[in-house]
């Protein structure tokens, strides 16, 4: 039995189409990125997947069960996008409410510190940074200490150092042997954390595969170079993608990039400062979303 | 092979749930205190002076009236601000939300708000009861103490209702200003700071319709002071506007379900 599904579920929000007929099972054990840009869809697939939101055709379930059900909920752990908790609490008191909601709860010492809130758990929700914020939203979602965690754009507003300890805590937690769910459009912590990336672009999956099946499905090489003269017009009919001129400086994929070179140097396009490299996530992303 | 864990037991959560709204609306004094002082204040103001007076053509002192309009006062004001601010704040910091991704059944975030408040209201009481006692010298048997207390907090359901539906109506900004501008008035109006024949006449022909009008008489008649009716046309009163705030307040949660977690 899959931890989570959705079966050919379509979400409607007035005129606009959220998610387009969407099936994904994702098992237990797994950990599991979705990708996409703002809007593509991730937060309503979530939100189906725990039942914040019902789908307007399709079916989304949770172990098998409606995710409104309270036995799916019990094994579940969340971290939402935008969420609050009461301010006039302390980390500690909030902590031991969400372990109260919980059959096998994790002690609370063990979710403050895999959150690394050791030093806050007697400090008022009201005076804790944007980033230790997130890190109680974190340790409200693994005290309980769940089945399957999901965490929609965890990092969101963290410094750089910040979100790498972040994804270490979330690595932490998935070698336990638990799956885990997060959307992100930082696509280095997908290429990190997940075995499985599933990209997600207007509301429709595009890609569903490991971060290297990805990677070298669309990208193959990144071809960067600088032609002052170079007009977007001297690029027609050559086997390129992600294609960004900018002050002369040019960027784009190809899985032929000697051909274009010398297509290229056929047109009398002069170049210089060329650079040749394997694309990584990122590229492949743009690839695969660029319309 | 992972097993099914069994749900939390309800019991702990509840307790839980309660201690934490507790401590919620304990450490936002602009509640806490209000709720426990601002009675006894009232009463040093408008009460103590005139406490020994009796009530025309009646035994009853002014001091004992007043006691129970003010008990009346505080009770519903900590049923209609404990729900109205927690919940319209809760909307408003989408903690709703979270709670709503967890195994927290409904049933126990509702029951955990309405002991929060009983519990509350019962300490209003236990801070004005004395303070009628000592400095208003008020002397009751000892059933009608009882009498006016467990019907003030019975007589409370009403606003608990009531509370609710603002704190879905209204925002979070709005819910306090929303509750002073509906609360204060018609607690003026029903009589609960200045005996009603002391009100212009368009009031009076008006409060006998206002909830809190008949609820201070229930009040009133449990220390033995006159009343325009029967006890049980009161009752009857505020059983109606209790299914009716009920009504609204589910609706008005009906409203925001379809809305957000549709």
């Amino acid at each position: 039995m899959p931890a989570a599904e959705l079966v050919e579920a379509t979400k409607r929000y007035g005129a606009v189409e959220a998610l387009k007929a969407v099936s994904l099972r994702i098992e237990l054990g797994e950990v599991v990125a979705m990708l996409g840009p703002n809007g593509a869809g991730k937060t309503t697939s979530i939100s189906l997947l725990l039942g914040l939101r019902k789908p307007t055709s399709g079916k989304a379930l949770l172990f098998g069960l409606d995710p409104n059900s309270l036995d799916a909920r019990s094994r579940v752990g969340v971290m939402l996008q935008e969420s609050g908790v009461p301010q006039m609490l302390k980390v500690r008191e909030i902590v031991d409410l969400f372990r109260s909601y919980y059959a096998k709860p994790m002690p609370r010492n063990r979710a403050i510190s895999m959150a690394g809130l050791e030093e806050k758990a007697n400090a008022l929700v009201k005076e804790l940074s944007g980033g230790q914020r997130q890190r109680l939203y974190f340790a409200l979602a693994v005290c309980g200490d769940p089945d399957v965690l999901f965490l929609d754009e965890p990092t969101v507003g963290m410094d750089v150092e910040g979100r790498r300890s972040f994804i270490e805590r979330i690595a932490e937690f998935a070698q336990l042997g638990r799956t885990v769910v997060l959307t992100t459009h930082y696509l280095e912590e997908a290429d990190q954390l997940a075995k499985r990336v599933i990209v997600i672009d207007r509301g429709v999956v595009i890609a569903d595969a490991s971060p290297e099946v990805i990677k070298s499905k669309v990208a193959g090489k990144k071809v960067r170079f600088v032609a002052p003269e170079i007009h977007e017009k001297n690029l027609d009919g050559l086997p390129v993608t992600a294609v960004t001129i900018k002050d002369g400086r040019v960027q784009l994929l190809t899985n032929q990039p000697e051909s274009v070179l010398r297509d290229l140097f056929q047109r009398g396009v002069e170049i210089s400062d060329l650079e040749v490299s394997g694309a990584d996530l990122e590229d492949a992303f743009i690839a695969l979303t660029s319309h | 092979m992972i097993t099914v864990p069994k749900r939390a037991p309800i019991l702990p959560m509840l307790t839980r749930q309660t201690w934490t709204e507790f401590l919620k609306l304990w450490r936002v004094p602009a509640f806490s205190a209000t709720s426990l002082l601002l009675p006894i204040v009232f009463y040093a103001f408008i009460g103590i002076g005139q406490a020994s007076q009796t009530l025309e053509g009646t035994k009853v002192t002014f001091g004992a009236y007043f006691l129970a309009s003010m008990a009346v006062y505080a009770v519903a004001n900590v049923m209609i601000f404990s729900f109205g601010i927690s919940v319209a704040n809760e909307r408003g910091m989408k903690t709703d939300l979270l709670m709503r991704a967890t195994p927290l059944p409904p049933v126990v975030y509702l029951l955990a708000k309405c002991i929060t408040a009983i519990v509350f209201a019962a300490l209003t009481l236990a801070v004005l009861f004395p303070f009628a006692y000592i400095a208003g010298g008020v002397r009751l048997e000892a059933d009608q103490w009882l009498t006016l207390a467990s019907r003030v907090l019975l007589g409370s359901i009403p606003f608990i209702a009531l509370g609710f539906a603002i704190g879905y109506l209204s925002g979070p900004n709005s819910a306090v200003a929303v509750i002073n501008l509906i609360y204060l008035p018609t607690a003026f109006a029903s009589g609960l700071f200045f005996p009603k024949q002391l009100l212009p006449q368009i009031i009076q022909n008006i409060s006998p319709y206002l909830p809190l009008y008949r609820f201070g008489q229930l009040g009133w008649d449990a220390i033995g002071a006159p009343t325009s009716e029967n006890v049980t046309t009161d009752w009857l009163y505020l059983t109606g506007y209790g299914v009716a705030f009920f009504a609204i307040a589910l609706w008005a949660y009906r409203r925001e379900e379809s809305r957000k977690f549709s």
